[in-house]
């Protein structure tokens, strides 16, 4: 019983210790988004509270806090509060898998790259569950928007993992980033990766593909009778899901944690900064793109999915693995 | 071993309660949310005896899209609530509860004849031609059997889920008029030759376009 108790308090540390780190990087990354938005459209951003404005997210938060929770008298309640719960927390378990590097990984599971798809897939819940529970028009379109795109963009990104487990002939993330030693996946397979980039545009309902709460037609969408705090969760739960979509391109195309070049200057600094440098870099992408390209319209976005990014995506299957089986480079035998 | 079985009955106990609730819960919303609470957690239980590539794949497929869909069909077919008229001693002349009635009657006895088989010929695991080994993982193995013994099957498979996507949507699908569609191909192949015409506009009669 006594071990029992210390594995489960040695397990509590370590969450803890990849946790706390998350939902602060989360608070940052919205004033990083802000800032940059506000650099591309030459405005100064926030830049008043604390240094450079760094301190913004907290004073959102706190004032998130003390605001009241209002909960429509015609809604389901017990939904209603739940739905922010679940976006919430599906934001945060699948950080559980992300290699940070060798040997160091919260769970380090065989089916890391499908646990990752399958909670990602999850995702739509949070939306769901609050669109309908909310009872009202805006936040039902919303709903029923977010869910058709999330899951047809799914589909393209499935495939493109299987794209990257074809050269590498194992569903463990530390495996996917250890096959990439020698040359990074972004370059064999560039137009996956840029399939995956914007398909994670999409997945994580990011401006151009932000029809779930487009503001001129939705108000907020799915969000829009949710206030204080549980307003707050679905940000910070979106916000991690940006995040965690980041971090899943840079392991699964920007070789995770290893060092560009493998001399001098770049191999002493450790492999989480890498890591970190590389969510950052693919954030800062995607802040590029919310401040430069309009909003698709919802045909135009299905078609994108199902008709372009789908058959292209197979077909680069077929070439990869072709490819691999002509110039017998393929893995695990 | 305690805490492993401790979360077996947690898991299945979650899974047998959410499993009656999606029948008896009045709201059909809610139902098919007790029926996701099912899903994970039979894919937890799958996970716990080892089948980890079985459970994520539940997870991607049932609760990732099948459910989504269940869940938008119930939503926009708007039958919120049924009001308990299901158990309600008055009878509304409905014939579903004898269907249903017939339905889960034939289910239970093919669970019994599964069920006494495995009692009666307890050898049955042991013939399977699979050698299951812990050294590979399970992901290798079912790849390994599925693409090579059962090939055939496996495609067969995926052929009838194929023939079924395509009937749906042969049968949906209406071909309706005056919809206006774009092309992008055209739209960016569009010179200024065709898209600007210099008329020679008569006076007081002005131009006709679209002629």
């Amino acid at each position: 019983m006594d071990s029992y108790f210390s594995i489960l308090f040695t397990e509590v540390y370590k969450i803890l210790f990849l946790l706390v780190p998350v939902l602060v990087s989360v608070a940052m990354i919205v004033w990083l988004d802000r800032r940059v938005w506000a650099f591309v459209q030459k405005r100064r951003g926030p830049n008043v509270v604390g240094p450079f404005g760094l301190f913004q997210s907290l004073a959102d938060a706190l004032k998130y806090i003390f605001k009241e929770i209002i909960i429509p008298a015609s809604s389901n309640k017990l939904v209603f509060v739940l739905a922010p719960v679940v976006t919430m927390t599906l934001a945060l378990i699948s950080w559980a898998v992300i290699p940070f590097g060798e040997d160091f990984v919260l769970a380090d599971i065989n089916v890391g790259i499908l646990y990752l798809f399958a909670v990602s897939s999850l995702g739509v819940y949070g939306i769901i569950m609050g669109g309908w529970a909310s009872n009202s028009k805006y936040p039902f379109l919303g709903a029923i928007r977010s869910a058709a795109q999330m899951v047809s963009y799914e589909v393209s990104i499935g495939v493109i993992i299987i794209n990257v487990l074809l050269c590498v002939g194992s569903l463990n993330l530390s495996d996917i980033v250890m096959a990439q030693q020698n040359l990074w996946f972004v370059i064999p397979l560039f137009p996956m990766f840029v399939i995956f980039f914007i398909s994670a545009l999409a997945e994580t309902n990011r401006p151009p593909f932000d029809l779930p709460e487009a503001e001129a037609e939705l108000v907020a969408g799915y969000q829009t009778e949710y206030s204080g705090m549980m307003y707050a969760m679905f940000w910070l739960g979106e916000y991690a899901n940006i995040l965690l979509m980041c971090a899943m391109g840079a392991v699964l195309f920007l070789g995770g944690w290893l060092s560009p070049i493998d001399i001098f200057p770049f191999n002493v600094i450790p492999g989480p900064f890498w890591l970190i440098f590389k969510i950052l870099f693919l954030f800062i992408l995607f802040a590029l793109v919310k401040a430069t390209v309009p909003r698709y319209r919802y045909d135009q976005l299905m078609k994108l999915g199902w008709k372009i990014f789908l058959p292209f995506s197979l077909f680069y299957v077929v070439l990869t693995s072709s490819f691999l089986l002509y110039f017998d480079l393929l893995p695990g035998k | 071993m305690i805490a492993h079985s401790v979360f077996f009955y947690i898991f299945s106990l979650i899974a047998i309660i959410s499993a009656v609730m999606v029948t008896v819960s009045k709201n059909t919303v809610h139902s098919v949310f007790f029926l996701i609470l099912d899903f994970i957690s039979i894919s937890c239980l799958f996970i716990m005896i080892g089948a980890e590539f079985l459970g994520m794949i539940m997870l991607i497929v049932y609760v990732g899209a099948v459910a989504v869909l269940f869940l938008f069909v119930v939503m926009m077919l708007n039958v919120a609530e049924q009001k308990g008229q299901w158990f309600s001693s008055r009878w509304d002349g409905g014939t579903h509860i004898p269907i249903g009635l017939l339905v889960s009657l034939i289910i239970f006895f093919e669970l019994i004849i599964v069920i006494g088989g495995w009692k009666y010929k307890p050898d049955l695991l042991n013939s399977l031609s699979i050698n299951i080994s812990n050294e590979i993982t399970n992901t290798r193995s079912i790849g390994n059997v599925l693409y090579t013994d059962y090939i055939l099957l496996f495609q067969i498979s995926g052929m009838i889920l194929l023939v079924a996507m395509i009937g749906a949507i042969v049968l949906t699908y209406r071909e309706r008029a005056g919809v206006k569609r774009q092309s992008y191909v055209k739209q960016i192949s569009r010179e200024r030759d065709e898209g600007v015409d210099l008329v020679e506009a008569e006076r007081n009669k002005g131009v006709k376009i679209d002629a």
